[in-house]
């Protein structure tokens, strides 16, 4: 295994993963040998077009799925099924709409049997920190689609994971939403050191977080390339997603991984 | 020649004061009509019979039956009050659809659980649920007796559609809020109790709904075959002694039992889903 960025234990990594999808049509061949290692408090962004297994690769990461072939490790053990280390934040908030919000965003730590009085102390801090003080007993049809997102996002941080995945956590929303909160989203996890994997179709979205950004084939997915990302930044300190959008950088980043996913317009 | 104005604060503007005005009175025009309804069907009931276009011996008419209520009040066949026979039927069906309910749910999260079960079982529910359960009202009466028959036929009735819509409503929850349940290590069992169940009670009360009707028609089929109480029971004993106004009497009272039950259902779920 080549050694993660910057010589230390990876906090993640992928052996040789392959997936097969069974039906009785057939057998999907998903995700052929995958060999990831990422380092602790990385971002790392995954690009690849509809369909070729970049969701799959998270649901493998955070141990719903298990691969045919290969290991998925975090810190080093091998992962068999869902656990604390690893929280998944998905497409849509997908809260219970019978759930307050705070009560959905005390939801992992119900699951996992954690210590109740706490996750609802530290949900009601994160959600203070979202800027959703006011609104923890009131329901989800209550709020707009980007606070929803931070309730999402509330609940995936409560049970505390060191890795967080990201499964193109801003699609749903509208574009301005979606740039506040990708700024937003990156500041909290930054500042809380995660270590993080984002999935996404939208390049200039994984330029403009990630530390590294790796292109999936089209299926079944396979490593295509990794592209580490720099911004020239004043001071050391990277830009955030929207600053970076500007950054003298980023044109370049965002033609060479256009051209590695060889978009092509059917019809 | 209306000219638009900016509302005053606090206070409606005026097309959506008239745009308030038309939906109150579209409002006012279906309950106006649903009443209506009512009257003329009472109206006719009582005209076409007095007139003799139709013969009253068959059908009575809604004047005559207050006075055989009033009679049946003080005492009813098997020296019981008419109010004795309808709380006999009113207690088993709300026995009836509370069982039908609660083995429903039950059984029905017991297939959801054991996928396998359901497999196997499905094509039995469906027959089940498409059988006359009435033809079993006399061998019902054989195995049960007189009294547990009734309840038997109640369950019989209601409880093979109540498993069908309550599966049914814990196969359509998204798929994704179980799969967000997994992320976080949720078993089979938590996924049950975290999303599933509470993610289904717009289902559950759909079913109730469904489910006192049908009691009360296994209670009254029940109670025609075996009873010796009960709106059934009057129905049947009024029939064969051929007092129309005794069955009339029995079926108005059980289409009152039924808007009131229905009632009540309808008033426990808006609390529950005020609630929540």
């Amino acid at each position: 295994m080549p050694p993660a960025p910057g010589g230390v234990t990876p906090k993640l990594e992928l052996r040789g993963v392959n997936l097969r999808y069974f039906s009785p049509a057939g057998e999907t061949e998903a995700l052929f040998d995958i060999s990831l290692s990422i380092g602790p408090g990385e971002f790392v962004g995954i690009i690849g077009q509809s369909g070729c297994g970049k969701s799959t690769l998270l649901s493998l990461i955070s141990g719903i799925l298990k691969p045919t072939d290969g290991a998925v490790l975090v810190d080093g053990r091998p992962v068999t099924r869902p656990g604390r280390a690893v929280g998944y934040m998905l497409q849509q908030d997908f809260l219970f709409e019978w759930r307050t919000i705070l009560e959905n965003a005390i939801l992992g730590a119900e699951i996992q049997k954690a210590d109740i009085a706490a996750a609802r102390e530290r949900a009601a801090q994160l959600l203070a920190k979202y800027g959703l003080a006011a609104f923890l007993d009131h329901r989800p049809r209550e709020l707009s689609g980007g606070m929803r997102q931070r309730v999402a996002l509330a609940r995936t941080l409560c049970t505390n994971p060191d890795v967080v995945l990201l499964d193109e956590p801003f699609s749903a929303l509208d574009s301005q939403t979606r740039l506040a909160l990708a700024d937003e989203v990156y500041d909290i996890l930054r500042r809380e050191n995660k270590t993080v994997v984002l999935v996404t179709h939208d390049i200039a979205e994984a330029v403009s977080m990630s530390d590294r950004v790796i292109v999936l084939s089209r299926r079944p997915g396979r490593v295509k390339s990794e592209h580490p990302i720099r911004f020239s930044a004043p001071g050391g300190v990277r830009p955030a997603p929207f600053e970076a959008r500007s950054a003298p950088e980023f044109n370049a980043y965002f033609n060479r991984l256009w051209r590695e996913l060889e978009v092509h317009v059917e019809g | 020649m209306s000219k638009a104005e900016p509302a005053a604060p606090g206070e409606f503007s005026r097309p959506y004061r008239d745009y308030l005005k038309r939906e109150r009175r579209s409002r006012l025009a279906v309950r106006g009509s649903q009443a209506g309804l009512l009257v003329v069907f009472l109206i006719l009931w009582e005209v076409l019979p007095r007139a003799h276009i139709v013969n009253p011996l068959f059908t009575s008419y809604p004047s005559a039956l207050i006075p055989t209520f009033i009679e049946l009040l003080k005492e009813g066949p098997q020296q019981r009050s008419i109010l004795a026979h309808t709380a006999s039927t009113v207690f088993a069906t709300v026995v009836g659809f509370t069982l039908a309910m609660a083995l429903g749910t039950l059984i029905a999260a017991a297939l959801w659980y054991w996928r396998m079960l359901y497999r196997i079982l499905d094509p039995y529910l469906v027959v089940a649920n498409a059988m006359p359960k009435t033809a079993f009202v006399p061998i019902f009466y054989i195995w049960l007796g007189a009294t547990l028959s009734i309840y038997g036929m109640s369950l019989a009735i209601s409880l093979f559609i109540t498993i069908l819509i309550i599966y049914n409503g814990f196969q359509e929850i998204d798929p994704n809020k179980i799969k967000l349940a997994q992320t976080f290590g949720a078993s089979r069992a938590q996924i049950f109790s975290k999303v599933i169940f509470p993610g289904s009670f717009p289902t559950l009360f759909a079913a109730l709904k469904v489910n006192v009707g049908l009691s009360l028609v296994g209670v009254v089929v029940g109670e025609l075959q075996s009873a010796s109480i009960g709106l059934g029971y009057l129905i049947q004993y009024g029939s064969q002694v051929f007092k129309l106004n005794i069955v009339m009497t029995a079926i108005s009272i059980l289409a009152i039992v039924s808007v009131v039950l229905y009632a009540m259902i309808y008033l426990l779920e808006a609390a529950v889903t005020r609630r929540r």
